[in-house]
């Protein structure tokens, strides 16, 4: 994912809050991916690709399809053990309600390799946004931990 | 120390009503209810962040609230609701909040007595913990050592503790002093998603991560508050070894949350008409088919939190035996109590004709009932129930009992000590091998399955926990018993 940024927010007292930045929706999204994977394991880089899986996710809006991105994740996370991050990803939001379909890549959670960090419960709707800034996409999301 | 940028100053028109309770009327915020009441003292007071008042100002306009939106002493910000928030509903015309109950649905505290005293442990502590660390799983992708097979799992969710026990996991006498015996009867399977169950079915016996802790404590004679109370409670031992722990529904509760914050989201504006104030204060009428799917789904998260934590004494027990090579009867190894501090329960509140039936939402807050309450066991009902208040790892935690007085919040106290700085904050004020150095330095062993984690966990990135419980007393919500020292923990 080009152009994929985040950083994590010192001001929420609880939890964790951060910020991603992405040319296009697919980068955002996937900045975002990235920034639950550094909350979850010690050392994300590590993370390698010999798992893949794919997801078709709806939801209402955008921002309500980032939030259920993540939670994939985390529901992939736990159910499977698997860490994960986007390959492809394609978002659809013409027309009515916002659509996903993303290719992730990944492997199975090495605590050894890895590292546990954060056991993150949820990506939750609190001061979620997600908006056009500055000719790209910017995300708040804050973590339940 | 105040969270950098994060606003911390009760609102102008917050009035006292007494030494340590303060109200905003309904002219507060339009569209309240009811008025909002806090208790703190001043101190607490000044360091709740501003989103507190705002949030229990939103609690106050949900339909069907009844008396106040109330915050206990360790309020803070939290999703929909503010964490220490309680709020009961009218069952006809309320409606059921998954953002008053929490993520980690029916997250709790369970304390455990034993005959050891500190001078019989201290010998033995590092083996002690390291094998308690190596017992209890604990931290990110860990699964318990408890095999659950997929068909069986229901069975868990309707029956919780209960399940446990049957399983050989634990004694009846331990359900005897758990929380509704440790199963909340309107669980319905049918009502839980497969993605949940998919998610909690190996987690069963794991403690988490994040503030979840599993802690070897001490009681020395300058903390008991109240020696009668303590004796009822079996401690009653100078110098006396307790383990406390807290953890809860793990990731099946968190699904069960998400599931039904997405589906009432589509709900509340298309089916009810409900306007959606902040999308973590989500919502449905109590009595509309959503609301009772949720509460059923709640209540089967409550049942695995309950089965978790028994399994988890079950280790304990099995650990104990092991170290210091006598049975959990020798060691007189007996639970004080569970209660959670993540739940709606249906409760009956109120005098003579006013008594009636409500959906009592309990977030980052413990029921606290009074003595003579019916619901509690036999072995309590003169002394009231036992509250137990987690603090930091640094600093210790509190064994309580509920009062007549409580009546006041629904029979309701704190429910621990509540942060007072961001994880990323606290992170890099020290690290994690920082912070397990200056404990053993006070005589404190720490295990933690993340490093990043206990450096978010420091004492100093949360309140004073003997502020919270002195408090939580002088405003009549629960009295002190017993203040806990902490001697080993083992950290997710």
């Amino acid at each position: 994912m080009s152009g994929a940024a985040f950083e994590f927010l010192e001001d929420v007292t609880s939890d964790l809050c951060f910020v991603a930045r992405g040319a296009t929706l697919p980068d955002v999204f996937g900045a975002a991916a990235e920034a639950l994977l550094e909350a979850t394991v010690e050392a994300p880089e590590s993370v390698g690709e010999s798992e893949t899986r794919r997801v078709e996710l709806e939801e209402p809006d955008l921002e309500l399809l980032l939030l259920r991105f993540l939670n994939e994740l985390i529901f992939l996370r736990d159910a499977q053990q698997l860490l994960l991050r986007p390959r492809d990803l394609r978002i659809d939001a013409s027309g009515g309600g916002a659509r996903l379909v993303a290719e992730l890549a990944g492997e199975r959670f090495d605590r050894g390799r890895h590292g546990a960090a954060a056991d993150v419960k949820a990506a939750t709707a609190h001061g979620l946004e997600l908006a056009r800034l500055d000719g790209g996409f910017r995300a708040k999301v804050t973590l339940d931990v | 120390m105040q969270a950098q940028g994060d606003a911390m100053a009760a609102p102008a028109s917050i009035r006292r009503l007494a030494p340590a309770l303060w109200e905003l009327d309904t002219g507060f915020r339009p569209g309240m209810r009811v008025p909002v009441r806090v208790f703190a003292s001043e101190k607490l007071l000044a360091d709740m962040d501003a989103q507190v008042f705002e949030q229990a100002a939103n609690v106050a306009k949900l339909p069907g609230i009844v008396g106040a939106s109330y915050c206990m002493p360790d309020a803070h910000w939290g999703y929909g609701f503010p964490i220490g928030g309680v709020a009961a509903m009218d069952v006809r015309s309320g409606v059921i909040s998954p953002g008053g109950i929490g993520f980690d649905i029916n997250c709790g505290m369970r304390l455990v007595r034993t005959d050891l005293t500190w001078p019989e442990l201290k010998p033995r502590l590092r083996e002690l913990v390291d094998a308690l660390a190596a017992r209890v799983p604990a931290g990110v992708g860990r699964s318990g050592s408890v095999r659950v097979h997929r068909d069986e799992f229901p069975e868990l969710l309707k029956r919780g503790a209960r399940w446990a026990v049957e399983r050989g996991h634990g004694t009846p006498e331990d359900l005897a002093v758990t929380e509704a015996g440790g199963c909340f009867p309107a669980a319905d399977p049918a009502c839980v998603s497969e993605r949940a169950i998919e998610r909690g079915l190996r987690q069963v016996g794991t403690l988490g991560s994040g503030n979840h802790y599993l802690e070897v404590q001490v009681l020395h004679a300058d903390g008991i508050h109240d020696a009668r109370l303590a004796r009822a409670f079996g401690l009653d031992l100078p110098e006396q070894v307790l383990v406390m722990f807290h953890c809860g529904s793990r990731g099946f509760g968190h699904q069960v949350a998400t599931d039904y914050l997405h589906r009432f989201l589509r709900a509340m504006p298309n089916k009810f008409g409900l306007p959606v104030i902040d999308r973590e204060l989500a919502c449905a009428p109590f009595e509309s088919q959503e609301g009772r799917d949720y509460f059923a789904a709640m209540c089967c998260a409550a049942n695995m939190s309950f089965a978790n934590r028994q399994v988890i004494l079950d280790h304990v027990r099995e650990v104990f035996s092991e170290v210091f090579h006598r049975g959990p009867e020798a060691l007189g190894i007996r639970q004080v109590y569970d209660v959670a501090h993540n739940t709606a329960k249906l409760e009956e509140h109120g005098e003579g004709r006013a008594r009636r039936t409500l959906l009592v939402h309990r977030k980052g807050a413990t029921r606290a009932f009074p003595p003579g309450h019916p619901e509690l066991p036999e072995v309590y009902r003169e002394t009231g129930q036992p509250v137990i208040i987690g603090g930091s790892m640094e600093t210790g935690s509190y064994l309580l009992a509920g009062t007549a007085e409580g009546a006041r919040a629904f029979f309701s106290t704190a429910h621990g000590s509540g942060r007072t700085m961001s994880r990323a904050r606290a992170r890099k004020l020290a690290g994690g091998r920082e912070i397990q150095e200056c404990m053993a330095a006070r005589g404190i062993v720490v295990r933690s399955a993340s490093w990043r984690g206990l450096a978010e966990e420091a004492g100093f990135a949360y309140k004073d926990v003997d502020e919270v419980a002195a408090v939580s007393e002088e405003a009549g919500l629960s009295r002190r018993v017993a203040h806990l020292v902490p001697v080993g923990n083992v950290k997710g």
